[in-house]
Parts: C-alpha cells; sequence; structure tokens
C-alpha cells in the first residue's frame, strides 16, 4: 500500500481492508513504538473537527512522528484566498502524508491529484470519510470474532449518513445481511440499494426499529436531524421512534453490539451506555489503532 | 426526402450532421466549437422530421471528425447521424457513441463539488448509456441526463 492515497473506501481491495485490520491488532497490542520517528505529518482541517484530528494526532504522536497543520482554516492562506490546489502543493513539500478534512465534496480527490506525497481524506464534506469505515469494520471485527454473515442493522438517517453508505460499500464484500431502519424521509438512497441487488445481497427495509432486533449483531445508530425535514410536524411525530433505549435491548443476543460514529446527541439515551451492548466509546478508541495502520503502512514502514 | 438528398449534394467534401434535436442543437455548435471554424457551415433547424418532429442538421465543408472528438454530441444528441461526403456522394455514415469518460464539458450538478468551487476540469464515468448517467470523478454523486449542463 505504500505511497496509495486513501480518498474514497472503494480506493481499496478486500485483501487491503483485511491487511489495515490486522495492523490495528498489532497496534493496540503495542500502541507506542517509535517508527514514525523522522517522519512529518501535516493535518489540514479547514473546518472543525475533534474526535477525527485528535485521533489521527495521537495515532502520529503515539508512533513518535511529528505534526504540522491547522485545525481552523480560519487562521491560514485559505483565509486570504489561496486556492486548495496551491495549499497542498505547498504543504507536499514540507510534509511525508498529508491528512485532510474539507467541507467541498471532491476536494481529496483532487487533492490527491495535485499532491506529490500520499493524501489520506479526513472527510471531504458528505462524500467520503474512509478512516472512518475503517474503523467501524474494525470495532465489529473485533466484537464480532469475523467480517463474514453478519446481520447489521442502519438506523436513523440512512439518506445523508456518509458513514453508513461507506461501511454499507465496504460491507457489501462481506455477505452482510442489511436492515435499514429509517422514517421514509430519510430512507437509503437508490443506487446502493441497486448495488447490493447487483451483489447478490439480502436487506429489509422499515420503519419500525423494535421489529426485527433480537437478530441484529451490529446495531449502527445515526442521528435524525431536524434540518433534514421540510416539515417540521413530520419531524415532531417521527424524531422518539429512532431512539434507541435500554429496554428495547432486552432479548438481544448477548454479542450484540451498537456502534455510532458520535457526536451523540439523543438518538442513544444514556441509560444504554452502562449497558454491555453499548460499544460507542471503545469504537472511537479503536480509531487511534486503525489511523496508526492506516499512516504506516501507506509510509511503507509496515 | 428530397430535401434531404438535397443539403447533402449541396457539400463537396465535408461532413453533415443530421437528426439532431432540434432544442439541442446549438449545444452541439458549443460543443464542436463550431464558431471558431472560418470553413463553409450551413445550419438548419426546426426542419420536418418523421423520427424527431422536429431536427437541426448541420453541413460542415472540408471538415471531418474524430470519432472521440464527435462522440461529446451523444449527450445531447444521442441519434445524431454523420454523412461523411466525398465528391459530393455520402462514402461513410456513422453514429455517435456516449464515452466511457467525459473530460471538462459537462458541470457536476453538485454545489458543494470542488469542481464547481475552484478552477478544475471536471471529470465524469459514464455509469448509464441508455438514460445517460454520469458519476463525477471528484464528488462522486450522479449527474443525470435532465441536470446536464455543458460548459
Amino acid at each position: 500500500m505504500k505511497n496509495k492515497n486513501l480518498v474514497s473506501i472503494t480506493d481499496f481491495t478486500r485483501e487491503e481492508y483485511l491487511r489495515i485490520l490486522e495492523l490495528a491488532a498489532e497496534f493496540e497490542e503495542k500502541p507506542r513504538q517509535d517508527i514514525l520517528k523522522g517522519y512529518v505529518i501535516s493535518t489540514l482541517f479547514f473546518e472543525p473537527s475533534t474526535r477525527t484530528r485528535l485521533s489521527f494526532e495521537t495515532a502520529i504522536n503515539g508512533l513518535g512522528g511529528r505534526v504540522i497543520g491547522f485545525s481552523d482554516s480560519g487562521a491560514t492562506s485559505a483565509s486570504k484566498g489561496e486556492t486548495l490546489h496551491d495549499t497542498i502543493k505547498m504543504v507536499s513539500n514540507y510534509a511525508d502524508l498529508i491528512v485532510m478534512r474539507h467541507p467541498l465534496e471532491g476536494s481529496a480527490r483532487l487533492a490527491s491529484e495535485v499532491s506529490s506525497v500520499p493524501i489520506v481524506n479526513a472527510g471531504d464534506g458528505a462524500n467520503q470519510h474512509p478512516t472512518q469505515t475503517l474503523l467501524d469494520m474494525y470495532s465489529i471485527l473485533k466484537t464480532q470474532g469475523t467480517l463474514e454473515n453478519l446481520k447489521i442493522f442502519m438506523v436513523g438517517d440512512l439518506k445523508y449518513g456518509r458513514t453508513v453508505h461507506s461501511l454499507l460499500q465496504a460491507m457489501s464484500l462481506f455477505n452482510p445481511t442489511f436492515y435499514f431502519i429509517s422514517p421514509d424521509e430519510l430512507k437509503m438512497p437508490p443506487v446502493y440499494k441497486l448495488h447490493l441487488e447487483k451483489m447478490g445481497l439480502d436487506f429489509h427495509e422499515g420503519k419500525d426499529l423494535t421489529e426485527f432486533l433480537p437478530e441484529a449483531d451490529i446495531i449502527y445508530m445515526t442521528r435524525v436531524q431536524q434540518e433534514r425535514f421540510t416539515d417540521p410536524i413530520e419531524y415532531e411525530r417521527v424524531k422518539n421512534a429512532y431512539i434507541l433505549k435500554r429496554e428495547m435491548l432486552e432479548g438481544c443476543k448477548p454479542s450484540m453490539k451498537v456502534l455510532h460514529p458520535l457526536p451523540r446527541v439523543n438518538e442513544i439515551h444514556t441509560d444504554v451506555d452502562a449497558s454491555p451492548h453499548a460499544y460507542y466509546f471503545d469504537q472511537a478508541r479503536n480509531g487511534v489503532y486503525v489511523r496508526m495502520a492506516i499512516l504506516s503502512s501507506i509510509l511503507g514502514i509496515k | 426526402m428530397k430535401d434531404k438528398q438535397l443539403s447533402v449534394r449541396a457539400i463537396k467534401e465535408g461532413t453533415v450532421i443530421d437528426h439532431i434535436p432540434a432544442p439541442a442543437l446549438f449545444k452541439v455548435v458549443s460543443i464542436l466549437k463550431l464558431d471558431t471554424l472560418d470553413t463553409m457551415i450551413t445550419i438548419g433547424n426546426s426542419l420536418g422530421s418523421n423520427k424527431l418532429g422536429k431536427k437541426g442538421i448541420i453541413k460542415l465543408s472540408k471538415v471531418f471528425f474524430e470519432d472521440d472528438q464527435i462522440n461529446k454530441i451523444a449527450l445531447v444528441a444521442p441519434c445524431a447521424k454523420l454523412n461523411i461526403i466525398r465528391e459530393y456522394d455520402v462514402v461513410e455514415k456513422r453514429v455517435v457513441e456516449i464515452p466511457d469518460e467525459i473530460i471538462g464539458l459537462v458541470k457536476c450538478v453538485n454545489p458543494k463539488c470542488i469542481t464547481n468551487n475552484e478552477k478544475v476540469h471536471t471529470r465524469f464515468d459514464v455509469v448509464s448509456k441508455s438514460e445517460v448517467k454520469l458519476k463525477c470523478h471528484y464528488c462522486e454523486k450522479i449527474t443525470d441526463q435532465d441536470n446536464i449542463h455543458i460548459l
């Protein structure tokens, strides 16, 4: 994977996903190693992010690398009107690898065509966020012992949620059965269902969260946001139907885990936090190991 | 039919682009950048056609197109037909075919796409040809037939 860009989850093959996850497990065993000593990695965050940026920087620091970059484009030449093209050209002279987040979709692909060093996309608008997908996969693998033949529930905003779209694309290589639970306004777009049909995979669609829950291996929660609704009354009507509460988890498989990309607002009731099914905070910690794996394999160290 | 034969015979050497839907005629002119040519060009529009209702036709004297050049017009005129003329005779008939990749011709429908915000050539993979669907190489969103704007 040396010098490969990670812009879109579809840039990597099934074997490459598995290699990253295997390496992540090694880093979880031994999270302090000096293998990035002497390397400079640039983190360019043109829009704010807490978890993703801190997780990348924790990964880089843990491996002994140095970080240069910014966490708000307001303090950079971008605010003077410098183009993304020029910023990337310049930074690729300084760093061995660039991690970037940008509000415009396709910005990371453009950067990868301009840059002389590899680009890792840490989110380009509503388009792709592949390192999140890989950490979701790592969390699934770790809790279920396998990626194959799982029943995966995706709940909430399935129309706009980039995390569910990328996870669907990546997991579709491992023979899953998907259950899509959402209000009518926020259903999984046809293009993704068509993808599953082409792959010969089963999926179910519904509005009732509780109906099939005992079957679930993974429940992947996302937030139903008010601003997605044109009709505020409709939002009021459905908003409580997609809130996961502890009592709903009775009868679920003991191994079932609840995942969430975070930040959570109210879509998982806090009484779930103490349940053995809750995994979303561990999931966030897994992000550090997965990003260690991604950075070291792209730099050709592992 | 008489009219068509007349138009074909009107040039000695060159290309006749026929069966252009009337509303697409000037788009074809702009895609092929015909306004930059200084050879003899005859343009007819809103002519009667059994197939299309109203059609446009373009006759270009001493102009011959490469496939990848002419195939671009398939986006707006998928059933256009080309007659290649030598010595007043039609020596070859060709149809246009939508290419697999389209570069720098169409605007991405997504206002949040980087190509609509920074000076970059647009680039699309053609994911469906029967009902045209273009997938943006950058933002990965689909621009469909109804939303195709030629740059």
